[in-house]
């Protein structure tokens, strides 16, 4: 998916800004939304991908400016929605009643028709065997899939297309691309992959710069010579 | 954003129904912030950088198999079912980030500083890594080759950074109070 989310190389957001002495929640509200995520969302489900994938679904502007643990919070009412847990004007009602304001901003964007996640996991964790053989060896060149999918993915857009080394094989995973929708847990290999920053970013690239990203079989087509 | 904000009165709103309806109880949310404000943070990988400077057999496991090597320490906290541990030398220096989400290997450092979540660390690290170093007061020389980590999947990183100068007398736990959250991800030089 084409979301906010997806911002490796994006430019305007400015100098990064940094606190000393950092506590672990800026309010007690943060707390409570890692809290309510961490013990399954009361019944929004504990597929990881899928709650990813809810995160990248709620509304852009609230993604850039409700911080992540509004991020989350968005995720978070999305999946208890689309499960059919609580309705999103019950939830709007008890916070008009707490004190919101009706002008604003709601990150949740539940869908009117939500994939059915139905997760069972095969195994703890998210590490899988795959019958099929590895088909890269360390040291092949690969070049990543040319154009996005419309659901989740974790090939991110700066390095579609691109040509990069094979430099690790992490062995077989569940495949996120298929779990966050509930089509299974579909496991595939996954792979470090090096490219250089003048094939990602140009000649404007930094000099002696390398990024390395994870990626599953799926997005890798073999490069020949 | 404070308790007054949209997102907080939202969350008080969805966590009242979740436990009127018996689904959550504020005793498990608690627990659960208790285990992350208390027992879970960056003193668990500076431990693990201490012991891996002092124990060159450890360093070795450690770079090989992260996750088998901190495993000893049973740390709480998830988020290294794979963790790489990967090396900075006088030639290489790596740094983590997570550009489509905000992946970070909890278990040994904590939940992630705001600024690591934040759109500009996550957009700029990848394309302009020597610059956005620059801001965090690194200076390396173009012969440093970057290694960008853009933890994309379920893998999590942490960076073994450099052993300070001066530090070769100091017992192990001196040793890990000079490690910084910072220069496990990769944006400091210890010194």
């Amino acid at each position: 998916m084409d979301g906010i989310h997806d911002l490796g190389g994006k430019e305007g957001f400015g100098a990064i800004e940094r606190e000393v002495d950092e506590p672990a929640f800026h309010a007690r509200w943060e707390a409570r939304v890692l809290g309510m995520n961490l013990t399954g969302g009361g019944g929004a489900g504990r597929n990881v991908d899928h709650s990813r994938h809810a995160i990248e679904r709620i509304d852009p502007a609230a993604y850039l400016t409700q911080g992540y643990y509004g991020r989350w919070l968005g995720g978070l009412e999305i999946r208890i929605v689309e499960a059919g847990v609580l309705d999103t004007a019950s939830i709007t009602r008890r916070a008009l009643e707490l004190g919101a304001s009706p002008n604003d901003l709601i990150a949740a964007r539940p869908s009117a028709h939500p994939d059915r996640i139905d997760y069972r996991p095969a195994e703890d964790g998210n590490r899988r065997g795959v019958q099929r053989e590895a088909r890269f060896v360390v040291g092949a060149r690969v070049r990543t899939r040319a154009h996005g999918v419309p659901g989740h993915t974790r090939l991110p857009a700066y390095a579609r297309g691109r040509v990069g080394i094979v430099t690790a094989r992490h062995g077989g995973w569940v495949y996120p691309d298929s779990n966050a929708h509930g089509h299974g847990e579909d496991p595939q290999h996954l792979y470090a992959v090096a490219f250089d920053g003048r094939e990602l970013w140009g000649d404007g690239a930094e000099p002696n710069v390398v990024v390395h990203l994870d990626l599953f079989e799926p997005y890798l087509e073999p490069l020949d010579g | 954003m404070d308790d007054h904000s949209a997102p907080a009165i939202r969350a008080e709103a969805i966590e009242s129904l979740l436990i009127e309806k018996g689904l959550i109880s504020a005793a498990e949310i608690d627990e659960v912030v208790e285990r992350y404000n208390d027992r879970i943070g960056p003193l668990n990988g500076a431990r693990v950088v201490a012991l891996a400077w002092r124990d060159p057999e450890f360093k070795r496991a450690l770079l090989e198999d992260g996750t088998a090597a901190i495993a000893r320490f049973a740390f709480e906290g998830g988020q290294t079912e794979k963790l790489v541990v990967v090396e900075n030398t006088d030639r290489v220096h790596n740094v983590v980030v997570c550009t489509l989400c905000s992946c970070y290997p909890w278990s040994v450092l904590g939940l992630p500083p705001r600024w690591y979540k934040d759109p500009a660390y996550r957009s700029r690290i990848v394309r302009e890594p020597r610059r956005v170093l620059r801001e965090f007061g690194l200076e390396l020389g173009d012969e440093v080759e970057i290694r960008v980590w853009d933890s994309s999947a379920e893998v999590r990183y942490m960076v073994l950074p450099q052993q300070p100068a001066g530090a070769a007398r100091d017992s192990e736990a001196e040793l890990s109070a000079r490690v910084t959250r910072d220069s496990m991800i990769g944006v400091e030089v210890l010194r």
